[in-house]
C-alpha cells in the first residue's frame, strides 16, 4: 500500500485518520430522514405514517449498519502522507482519487474543532490551496496530531526543510488583539441588517393579519421569518465569539467560536486586498471590521470588529510597511462629479501611498478598500457617456484574489495619469517585493514570501 | 530594462479584416431577417407590408455605422514594460497589463474567424477581472505578439 519514495522517515509515510471518523457516516440516513422530516413536515408525516414501526426498525437496521461499513470501509482506504515536496490524500474503494497538493502552493491551514468533535477529541483540517476550487479536508485527525500536521505544513509551506520543520513543532504565538465578547453582541445589535430583519418579521405578519385574519399564515411566516432574523445574528456571534488573532512566524493566526472552535491562519504577503468596512451604526464608536482577501483562500474575516486605532496596526501586520490613509488625505472626486452620482459623489476617495491604493465608497456603510501596489495584476480605465460629458471616469485595480477595487468619479486626467503612474508603481513594487521575498526565505522560515510557487 | 516605460505608447490599429467580416456576417442576418419579415408580411397581407423588410435593413445600415466606429476604437501598444489596450465608444476603456503579471496568453480562432484568416490574442493575469483581448489580428501578427508576450512575462515574471 504504501507507495515508495516517502522522503519522511516519519513513521513510514502513509498515516491514516482517526478512528473516530467512520461514526459521523453512520448517522448520515438518520441525518437525511431527520432533515427530510424537519424540512417537509407535512409530506414526512404522511409517508411515514404509512410504515409500521416493524418496516421502520427494519429499515434503520439495515440502513444504518450498511453506512457504518461504508464508514469503516471508507476510512480504512483513506491515508495521507507528507513527503519532500507535496501531501498526498489518497481516498475511495471503487473510485480511487489521489490529491497531490504541492507544499509551496498550501496558502493556509485552518483547523475546525467542531462541537461534536471537541467532545471526542478531534479536528479537522482544511487546506487552502492556490487554484482549487474547493478546500480539501483531511477529518477527522487528533487534536494534537492535528496541531502538529498545521505546524509541519505551515512551515514547509514557509520554506524550511522537512527535518527543521518537524522539530520546529508548532510556531509560538503572541496575542495581538481579543475582541470582548460583549462588543461583538454590541457590534452585531448595531446592524441596520438586524434590525431591518427584524423589523421586516414583526411588520410582514401584522400585515398578514389585517388582511386575511386567519392565524395559520400568519403564524407560517411570522415563525420562519424571526427564526431566521434571530438566527443569522445568533450564528455570526457564535462563529465570532471569542475572536483572538495572535502572531506567529506562520502569519496572523485567528482563534474564534463559541461552539465550534476554528483556528486558521492568514500568510503573510499573500494578502491582496484588505477593507475597512464601517456600517452607519458603527461610525459614532470609531468601529471598523477588517476584511481580507488571499488568493485561493475563502478566509475573508480578520477582525469582526474593533476600535480604528487597534485595527489600523492589525493591517500594517498583515501588509507590512503600510499605513491607512486617514480620512483627510483622501482626495476628493470633483464638484461636478455629483450630476453623475448625486449625494454618494462625496464619499468617493481615493489615496496612493508608497506602497499601497486606498480607495473609498459608499455614503453611510463605509468601505475603504487598501490594495498594495504588488499585488495589481491589471489596472484599467473606464468611462462611460455620461461621465465622458462631466470628463470623470473611474479607476479599476484588478487583483489576484478576484476582487476589483474600484476608484469611482476621478477627473478624467488625473485618471489617466493615475492608470500610467500606477502600472509603473505596481510594477517596480512588485520587483522589489520579489527581491524582499528572496532574501526573506533565505532568512528563515515565514517572515514573508511572494512568487507562489513560480521558482 | 534600461528604458523607462514613461515612453510615449506606440499604438497599433487592428487589421481591416474584423471590420469586413463582422460587416459581412451582419449583412448576411440583415438580408436574412429582410427576408424573414418582408416575404410572409407581403403575400400574407398587403404589398404594402412588405416594407417592414425595410427596418431591417435600416438597422444594419445603423449597425454597419457601428461596427465601424468600434473597430476604429480598438487599438494596442507594447511598450517596454507593460501591453495597453484601449478600445470602446460609448463606453470607453484602457487597459494596462505589466508583461511580468502575464500568466497565460492565449491564442484563439473560430470557424468563421479562420475562414477570414483573423485570429484572437487573450492575456491572462491571476485576476479573472482582466479583460485583455485583442481580436482580429492576423495570424502570423497573433503568434508574433503570443512569443513575445510569452517571453517577456518569462522574463519579468512576478506571480500574485
Amino acid at each position: 500500500m504504501t507507495a515508495p519514495g516517502d522522503g519522511t522517515g516519519r513513521g513510514g509515510g502513509e498515516r491514516r485518520l482517526h478512528p473516530v471518523t467512520p461514526l459521523r457516516r453512520a448517522w448520515a440516513p438518520l441525518a437525511v430522514i431527520v432533515g427530510w422530516a424537519v424540512h417537509d413536515p407535512d409530506q414526512a408525516h404522511r409517508q411515514l405514517s404509512r410504515l409500521t414501526p416493524a418496516m421502520l426498525g427494519l429499515a434503520l437496521a439495515v440502513l444504518v449498519p450498511a453506512a457504518a461499513v461504508y464508514g469503516v470501509v471508507s476510512w480504512w482506504y483513506t491515508r495521507y502522507a507528507v513527503t519532500d515536496a507535496e501531501l498526498r490524500i489518497r481516498t475511495g474503494l471503487l473510485f480511487r482519487r489521489t490529491a497531490h497538493i504541492r507544499l509551496e502552493r498550501i496558502q493556509a491551514v485552518d483547523v475546525t474543532r467542531p462541537l461534536l468533535g471537541r467532545l471526542a477529541g478531534v479536528a479537522k483540517l482544511k487546506l487552502d490551496v492556490i487554484g482549487a476550487r474547493k478546500k480539501d479536508e483531511l477529518a477527522f485527525l487528533g487534536e494534537i496530531e492535528a496541531r502538529a500536521l498545521r505546524a509541519e505544513l505551515l512551515a514547509r509551506a514557509a520554506g524550511a526543510a522537512p527535518g527543521a520543520a518537524h522539530r520546529a513543532g508548532e510556531a509560538p504565538a503572541r496575542q495581538l488583539v481579543r475582541v470582548p465578547s460583549g462588543v461583538l453582541a454590541a457590534s452585531l445589535l448595531l446592524l441596520v441588517p438586524t434590525w431591518a430583519k427584524l423589523a421586516a418579521s414583526l411588520v410582514v405578519p401584522v400585515l398578514l393579519w389585517l388582511i386575511t385574519h386567519q392565524p395559520w399564515p400568519v403564524l407560517a411566516t411570522a415563525v420562519p421569518l424571526v427564526g431566521g432574523a434571530v438566527t443569522s445574528s445568533v450564528r455570526r456571534f457564535a462563529g465570532a465569539c471569542d475572536w483572538t488573532l495572535s502572531e506567529s512566524p506562520d502569519g496572523l493566526r485567528i482563534d474564534r467560536g463559541l461552539l465550534d472552535r476554528t483556528h486558521e491562519t492568514v500568510p503573510p504577503g499573500r494578502v491582496q486586498t484588505v477593507r475597512l468596512v464601517q456600517p452607519l451604526l458603527w461610525r459614532p464608536l470609531g468601529w471598523v471590521r477588517v476584511e481580507l482577501d488571499v488568493a485561493g483562500s475563502s478566509n475573508s474575516l480578520l477582525l469582526p470588529v474593533a476600535p480604528r486605532h487597534i485595527a489600523e496596526p492589525v493591517v500594517a501586520r498583515v501588509l507590512p510597511g503600510v499605513t491607512v490613509p486617514a480620512d483627510t488625505e483622501l482626495l476628493r472626486p470633483p464638484r461636478r462629479a455629483r450630476w453623475c452620482l448625486p449625494l454618494w459623489w462625496r464619499a468617493q476617495g481615493i489615496a496612493v501611498t508608497d506602497t499601497v491604493v486606498a480607495a473609498r465608497s459608499g455614503l453611510l456603510h463605509r468601505r475603504l478598500a487598501l490594495v498594495p501596489h504588488a499585488k495589481v495584476q491589471s489596472v484599467r480605465l473606464t468611462q462611460g457617456p455620461w461621465q465622458r460629458v462631466w470628463q470623470v471616469a473611474a479607476l479599476r485595480l484588478d487583483t489576484g484574489a478576484n476582487r476589483t477595487v474600484t476608484a469611482h468619479l476621478r477627473d478624467a486626467q488625473e485618471a489617466a495619469g493615475l492608470l500610467r503612474a500606477q502600472a509603473v508603481r505596481s510594477r517596480t513594487a512588485c520587483r522589489a517585493a520579489r527581491q524582499d521575498g528572496r532574501t526573506a526565505r533565505n532568512a528563515g522560515p515565514g517572515t514573508a514570501w511572494d512568487g507562489l510557487g513560480q521558482r | 530594462m534600461g528604458r523607462t516605460s514613461e515612453d510615449q505608447p506606440v499604438w497599433t490599429a487592428l487589421p481591416p479584416g474584423l471590420l469586413r467580416m463582422r460587416r459581412l456576417l451582419l449583412v448576411l442576418w440583415a438580408a436574412l431577417a429582410a427576408v424573414a419579415v418582408g416575404v410572409p408580411l407581403g403575400v400574407l397581407l398587403a404589398p404594402a407590408w412588405a416594407a417592414c423588410a425595410l427596418l431591417p435593413v435600416a438597422a444594419a445600415v445603423w449597425g454597419w455605422v457601428l461596427l465601424g466606429r468600434n473597430w476604429r476604437s480598438w487599438r494596442y501598444a507594447e511598450r517596454a514594460d507593460d501591453l495597453l489596450i484601449s478600445r470602446g465608444v460609448l463606453w470607453r476603456e484602457e487597459t494596462v497589463v505589466p508583461y511580468g503579471r502575464m500568466q497565460l496568453v492565449e491564442v484563439t480562432s473560430g470557424p468563421v474567424e479562420r475562414r477570414f484568416g483573423l485570429a484572437t490574442v487573450q492575456l491572462h493575469t491571476a485576476a479573472a477581472a482582466t479583460d485583455a483581448t485583442i481580436p482580429g489580428l492576423d495570424p502570423a501578427e497573433a503568434e508574433r505578439l503570443r512569443d513575445r508576450l510569452t517571453r517577456l512575462g518569462q522574463a519579468r515574471s512576478a506571480g500574485l
